[in-house]
């Protein structure tokens, strides 16, 4: 089937649907890892958009039953330049489309990825109609344009678990209690608290600081998220009122809203950073980590006072903001992804240094 | 943290001759490097004895030496240049060892040079069998079950106890040289044994087989900081047991899930911390288990290595500059990448497209060898293609290898009736045409999951092939269909064939019709994330291109494509220099090559570089984009000349020669009839279609005379007969094809004739003599796998007048503008005209390095329209002398004999520079590997025609105080002269015979001049044995006659080392 991708300024590229039809509005992002479609495709903080693989050959190793990062696909759309259907690995359980299929997320090929790519680079991230439709373009472009856009949209709390839940995973004793606030947690988060000796409580976003003051909890950690920090406004009260009580770890989303939270704010970068292979420097080891991104929105380190605030790590490419702690309260943040899933495992110690941070708190108590 | 201040001056060895194994990828690293380092304000010393090499140009280094690669010869380097510093991690497993070999003899230590990009300990850690897995214990990695072993004995032993088949692992050897599989006990006996001796260290790894296993390669870089990041991930389409230069390769992994790369990412940076390489380049090979994904650490190299070098060509990191930064003190985060220049070099590159790598082989030379697939390397090159999907990419490479092939089949040249028999052992048994076998295989209704099992080929790979296979024979005419057909890679040939109409011109015509145009994208490092500055790109069908066409002058240039023997880095040398050549004169250069492992590949050497296969379609895509001043195709050797009349018939304008020029240099009756008007002489010739014919002219010239099939390259299927039946049974052969259209050229055999080759530059007004070279051994020993003297160090100076005036004549009667080269016997004093090659030779390189003069360089600008005149070339009177040695395979293909003739068997070549022959011709052999004796026993053997030369060949040796050994008839002709020989018996005369005393190390020097095309056994199984124990052979009386110069100047003379720019 025919499939249009077509650009709020009314460019076109065409491909074929090889999963699912009809029509998804959504932003386009690309994403430049070569590897792990299924962990990008299960990963909450998708929501809401067109994930282009910029990888051009996706498929070939199937769906597995583990490399899982949420209960279900929240992106709209998989866009690919070519989609392979005989996948080849002793873990595959199903191909490609399936999956997509079974979860109602249309997946296009033969489009010019490159081209899209570089479209997005320079014309930035927008409203886009993914159809397999044939109506006329004029009337595509109205439909797009009162289309909501990102900005401005609370994707978390929409991805966000209803109740709460434990997450335990057996060989590891657990030191810590963690409160999570499901913003769109990716489960590899989940799976390393637990390697690092936490035991999990995940809320729903909207949860009430008080709630988690109530439990005792060591720590409380802010997962990834989709879209727009600064519509999460009850995640960031919760945060504000936790603040300087409770050590404090966000990664992504989680890291955005603790940087809202203390009075910052964030603005939307033009196109993102999508993959797993962007260098940050940990300004307290001159270290370089190769590391997992994935964000369309970034603090501004205008916003807040270097008296409170240290900056631990930038981005290499385009020196932002990548990770910063607090000089007074026990909270520390990273915009990349330390849990990879997918990308490279650099940054795993961050864990370990939540875990740390924990623990000092715990003796000061 | 900045580069080091204290050290100042870099000794960087080179890679030497191409071998199998080891060819131009150490070019490529090698000029990088030294350009790294003088960038940042070193002073580089350089040392390598391979002449054609961009790296040892003098304008590359500060001071550079081509000399022999040898411990004493760098010791001498370093006595008069006192580097602080060597760099030992960019010349392939040849330079690593050479600067172990220093570190031990404690030269490193006692003039105070540091080793850096790796230090010795990391170097035996990673070499060292039994101490790399040690290391792998250390840090919780697998390693394959295995024991090392010290003898045949130990050997056994463990293979008992691992059970057949297990693999045999040379230590310290590139290219699995020595090693192999083993499936019995016989088999290990005999790989054992070869393996003990190509192992410096006498050391074999007895290793359990995990063959059909899924084979992966990730390039790593590592700086003093610990920050590592991959370059690039390999997956291999031939599983384990296949070497992985001889395996079909495809970048980046396929079938891994991000989990299971992840992995092998956390096992390669562990590896590296644990070795020890902490300034630089590594490579690490895995294999996994394709049932359960159980890993094992294959193998790591602590050096830039062939597969860094296609992993650079194939991101657009160029890993060993940054090596050689790395090197000197900078961290990865200090450096910019090349590409964007805007971010660091401190990231992964990450690729929107598919690399596919297809070797090359050469099976075809040694038709003694069985063309069979194992853990030794033995292709001679490789070809490289991008395409966004993996079916495009892979049927590029195919089209690139100059295999007359043009994709995956269906070019009118499919296997047609193959026996099921044959088949399945085609595809069971790894082989250079398994890949046509399973396209036989699918054509015939075989299923994947059939092949699978023969082959082991992971799935992924073979359903791509059989979706080729199954989807071709529906393509049609139609738009929708043809563009379909290009995604996937078909050619217009391809598509001609399966669409029975007419040409490959008449289905461009329909796709242009059609508007199916190949697009140009950009590689890039960062799959279009950020802006790039460098022009690197490859051709694909899609919406987009990205080609950036300027207003400016350019000129397109056609590299050599794939490395084959006949065709190598010399003419790689002449397109880089062309290339520079061209943007001095203010234009625009364009490279056009598929050979990952060049120079000429290196984006930064040309204005534009399109990695894209050499075959007309693809190169008019580009001139029809570009629109170029026109094509150069006199620098890629034959491979570009057999386009140029193609492609000039379709409008693209060829600078230089014109083909009309070309066409009389190889046409045989236009060739004769210059000849003719010229007044020179050529060899009594004809021209045959059938055995009859051949017999009736053969007998007109008069044995022995020379065969060969018309068109060939590197004297393919040439030789010498002597007799009526030894014609018979050539021409019964199967080797040749005689046709009406393919007829076979018989030509009279100059016996003993000394061959002359001379280059010349020519505006065709003027013409400059470059070079000429006499060649040591006798006319009929092809060219390429002669050594030559330049100056000529035996001709007599009215010979030479008539050789300069005869070139000038033939260049001017051609017309030739650019390069020329002929190939001259002398016999008698007359002078014959063998071959005249209007383009650039294998042997610019080497006049070029001998003469001081950039000879391809300033022929560019003679294309370019300058005269001779306005070039004022003056060529230096030479006193000096340049010896030129080839350098064989022949240790990488047992059971072949290593006599020479008319078909090109070398792989490369060294130099050799002193002041005078012998001591020229020494440092050749030197370098060429060959051990030259001072003493003990030459054995001498030679055929009755040579016998009256042997006196001049043994009294000398005699006075020298070697002994004498030969059999009966040499022993009695040197007895006759009053020379005494100990006399020994031949292998079929009984025992101890010859063999046995080569054998017992009681043999020094072998001189063997051969008895004929079909030699005697004896003779073979002596050639043989001494190659196997590397004892010197001279198989040629001319030869022998410079061995004893090169002898002689060894005993009574100090070796001295003098760098190119103290020459000039």
């Amino acid at each position: 089937m025919d499939a249009r991708l077509i650009f709020e300024d009314g460019t076109v590229f065409f491909g074929r649907a090889f999963a699912g039809g009809g029509e998804r509005f959504g932003e386009v992002v690309f994403n430049t890892a070569m590897s792990g479609y299924q962990e990008v495709l299960t990963d909450p903080s998708y929501c809401g958009q067109m994930v282009l693989m910029t990888y051009p050959m996706i498929g070939s190793y199937g769906i597995n039953l583990e490399d899982v990062e949420s209960r279900g696909l929240f992106l709209e759309a998989l866009l690919v330049r070519e989609y392979i259907d005989f996948p080849s690995n002793w873990r595959s359980k199903m191909t490609l489309k399936t999956y997509l299929e079974q979860n109602n997320v249309m997946g296009v090929e033969g489009l010019d990825t490159r081209a899209i790519t570089r479209y997005v680079r320079e014309n930035g991230a927008q409203r886009t109609l993914l159809t397999t439709s044939s109506e006329s373009l004029d009337v595509a472009l109205r439909r797009i344009r009162s289309s909501p856009s990102m900005l401005g949209l609370n994707l978390a709390d929409r991805v966000s678990a209803s109740g709460s839940y434990q997450w335990r995973m057996g060989g590891h004793t657990a030191q810590y209690r963690v409160a999570v606030i499901d913003t769109g947690v990716k489960y590899n988060i989940l799976r390393l608290l637990a390697e690092h000796g936490c035991d999990c409580t995940v809320f729903p976003s909207t949860i009430d600081a008080s709630e988690i003051l109530a439990q005792d909890f060591d720590g409380v950690f802010l997962p990834n998220g989709p879209g727009d920090p600064e519509p999460v406004v009850r995640s960031i009260t919760a945060i504000k009122a936790l603040l300087g009580k409770v050590p404090i770890f966000g990664i992504c989303l989680g890291h955005q809203l603790l940087w809202l939270a203390l009075g910052g704010r964030t603005y939307k970068l033009k196109f993102g950073h999508h993959g797993s292979n962007h260098p940050v420097k940990n300004l307290d080891t001159g270290h370089v980590e190769i590391t997992s991104q994935n964000h369309g929105f970034c603090v501004d380190i205008e916003s807040l006072s270097e008296a409170d605030i240290e900056i631990t790590h930038i981005n290499l490419n385009d020196q932002t903001v990548e990770g910063f702690r607090h000089r007074h309260y026990p909270a520390f943040s990273v915009q990349y992804h330390p849990e990879s899933a997918p990308g490279p495992h650099d940054s795993k110690y961050l864990f370990k240094s939540f875990v740390d941070l924990m623990k000092l708190h715990r003796e000061a108590k | 943290m900045p580069k080091r201040t204290d050290i100042k001056r870099i000794l960087l060895i080179g890679s030497g001759p191409i071998v199998i194994g080891q060819a131009c990828e150490f070019d490529y690293s090698g000029t990088q490097a030294c350009k790294a380092l003088r960038e940042e304000g070193y002073e580089v010393v350089l040392v390598n004895s391979n002449p054609a090499t961009i790296m040892t140009d003098p304008s590359l280094a500060d001071r550079t030496y081509i000399e022999p690669l040898t411990p004493e010869v760098l010791t001498k380097i370093i006595e008069r240049e006192k580097p602080d510093a060597i760099l030992p991690t960019l010349g392939g497993q040849t330079a690593l060892n050479l600067a172990m070999e220093l570190h031990k003899r404690g030269i490193l230590s006692a003039f105070n040079v540091e080793m850096i990009g790796a230090n010795a300990k990391s170097i035996e850690k990673a070499e060292d069998r039994r101490a790399f897995k040690k290391a792998m214990d250390k840090i919780g990695l697998q390693s394959a079950k295995s024991s090392v072993a010290y003898s045949l004995e130990e050997a056994k032993n463990a293979a008992l106890e691992l059970g057949y088949p297990c693999v045999v692992r040379p230590s310290f050897t590139m290219g699995g040289t020595g090693g192999g599989i083993a499936y019995n006990q016989d088999e290990l006996e005999s790989i054992v044994g070869s393996g003990l001796r190509s192992s410096v260290t006498s050391e074999v790894l007895i290793e359990e087989s995990i063959l059909g296993w899924k084979e992966y390669e990730l390039e790593v870089m590592r700086d003093k900081n610990d920050n590592v990041v991959i370059i690039c991930s390999i997956e291999n389409f031939d599983p384990m047991g296949v070497h992985t230069g001889d395996s079909i390769t495809v970048a980046p992994a396929q079938t891994l899930t991000d989990r299971e790369y992840q992995t092998l990412r956390d096992a390669s940076i562990a590896i590296l911390k644990e070795v020890g390489v902490d300034t630089g380049g590594s490579n690490v090979q895995f294999a996994v288990n394709p049932k359960d994904g159980r890993v094992i650490v294959i193998e790591m190299n602590p050096r830039v290595s062939r597969s860094s070098a296609l992993a650079s060509k194939a991101t657009g990191f160029p890993i060993a500059k940054f090596a050689a930064k790395l090197s000197v003190g900078y961290t990865l985060d200090e450096l910019l990448n090349d590409i964007t220049r805007k971010t660091p070099a401190c990231f992964e590159p990450s690729i929107d497209y598919c690399v596919v790598k297809i070797p090359r082989f050469n099976f075809e030379k040694f038709p003694q060898t069985n063309p069979v697939l194992g853990t030794a390397m033995k292709s001679v090159g490789e070809a490289m293609s991008i395409g966004r999907t993996f079916k495009e990419a892979f049927q590029k490479a195919l089209r690139s290898l100059e295999t007359k092939r043009f994709g995956f089949g269906f070019d009118g040249k499919d296997l047609e009736n193959v026996d099921e028999a044959t088949l399945i052992s085609k595809l069971v048994t790894p082989n250079p045409d398994r890949v046509d076998y399973i396209h036989y295989a699918f054509r015939h209704g075989y299923s994947v999951g059939q092949v699978e099992d023969y082959t082991k080929i992971d799935p992924w790979f073979l359903v791509q092939m059989w979706q080729l296979v199954t989807e071709a024979p529906k393509i049609t005419a139609s738009p929708a269909s043809l563009r379909r057909a290009k995604e996937w890679g078909f050619s217009d040939k391809q598509l001609a064939f399966l669409l029975g109409k007419g040409s490959e011109l008449d289905i461009r015509q329909l796709r242009v019709a059609a508007g199916v145009l190949p697009t140009y994208k950009l590689v890039d490092t960062c799959a279009a994330e950020f802006e790039s500055v460098t022009p690197y790109f490859y051709s694909t069908y899609e919406v987009e291109d990205e080609s950036r066409i300027t207003e400016k002058s350019k000129v397109m240039i056609l590299g050599g494509g794939p490395n084959r023997i006949g065709q190598g880095i010399e003419f790689d040398y002449c397109c880089v220099h062309a290339s520079f050549s061209i943007r001095e004169e203010g234009m625009e250069s364009i490279m056009v090559n598929s050979n990952p492992e060049t120079v000429s590949t290196d984006y930064d050497i040309s204005d534009k570089l399109y990695f894209e296969p050499l075959t007309f379609e693809d190169v008019l895509n580009i001139y029809e984009r570009e629109k170029p001043l026109g094509v150069i195709v006199q620098f890629g050797g034959q491979t570009p000349l057999n386009l140029s009349i193609e492609l000039e018939k379709a409008g693209v304008k060829v600078l230089g020669t014109s083909s009309a020029s070309i066409d009389i240099a190889e046409d045989r009756d236009k060739f004769q009839h210059m000849i003719a008007k010229l007044g020179l002489q050529q060899p009594k010739n004809g021209i045959v279609v059938s055995l009859v014919d051949a017999l009736r002219v053969a007998n007109e010239i008069g044995y022995p005379v020379l065969v060969r099939p018309s068109y060939v390259l590197g004297g393919a299927s040439m030789e010498i007969v002597y007799t009526d039946a030894e014609l018979t049974r050539y021409m019964k052969s199967g080797q040749v094809e005689i046709s009406l259209a393919k007829p076979l050229l018989v030509d009279e055999y100059l016996e003993d004739a000394i061959e002359v080759d001379v280059d010349a530059l020519c505006d065709g007004i003027e013409v400059v003599i470059a070079g000429v070279m006499e060649h040591i051994e006798e006319a009929g020993i092809h060219s390429g796998d002669s050594a030559c003297s330049l100056p000529p160090h035996s001709l007599e100076e009215d010979v030479i007048t008539s050789i300069k005036s005869a070139t000038r004549d033939i260049a001017l009667e051609l017309a030739v503008i650019g390069l020329m080269n002929i190939q001259f016997a002398v016999k008698d004093g007359t002078i014959y005209i063998l071959e005249v090659n209007p383009r650039a030779s294998r042997t610019v390189p080497f006049v070029s390095k001998a003469t001081g003069i950039p000879w391809a360089k300033l022929a560019t600008k003679v294309i370019l329209g300058k005269s001779i005149q306005e070039l004022a070339i003056v060529v230096p009177v030479m006193t000096h002398t340049a010896v030129k040695e080839a350098v064989f395979p022949f240790n990488k293909f047992p059971g072949v004999d290593i006599l020479l003739g008319p078909e090109m068997k070398s792989t490369g070549e060294v130099m050799g520079l002193d002041s005078n022959f012998g001591m020229s011709y020494l440092k050749a052999q030197l370098a060429a590997g060959q051990q030259i004796p001072t003493s003990g026993r030459v054995f001498l053997s030679v055929k009755s025609r040579d016998k009256p030369k042997l006196e001049a060949v043994a009294r000398p040796l005699a006075e020298m105080g070697f002994e004498l050994v030969a059999t009966t008839g040499t022993a009695k002709y040197l007895e006759s002269v009053g020379l005494t020989a100990i006399p020994i018996y031949k292998v079929y005369e009984g025992r101890p015979n010859i063999v046995d005393s080569i054998k017992n190390g009681e043999i020094q020097l072998i001189i063997n001049t051969p008895s004929g095309k079909n030699p005697m056994k004896d003779e073979v199984i002596i050639r043989q044995t001494a190659l196997q124990l590397n004892v010197p052979v001279v198989t040629t009386m001319s030869g022998a006659l410079a061995t004893v110069r090169a002898i002689d100047d060894y005993m009574n003379r100090k070796m001295e080392v003098k760098a190119l720019q103290s020459y000039f």
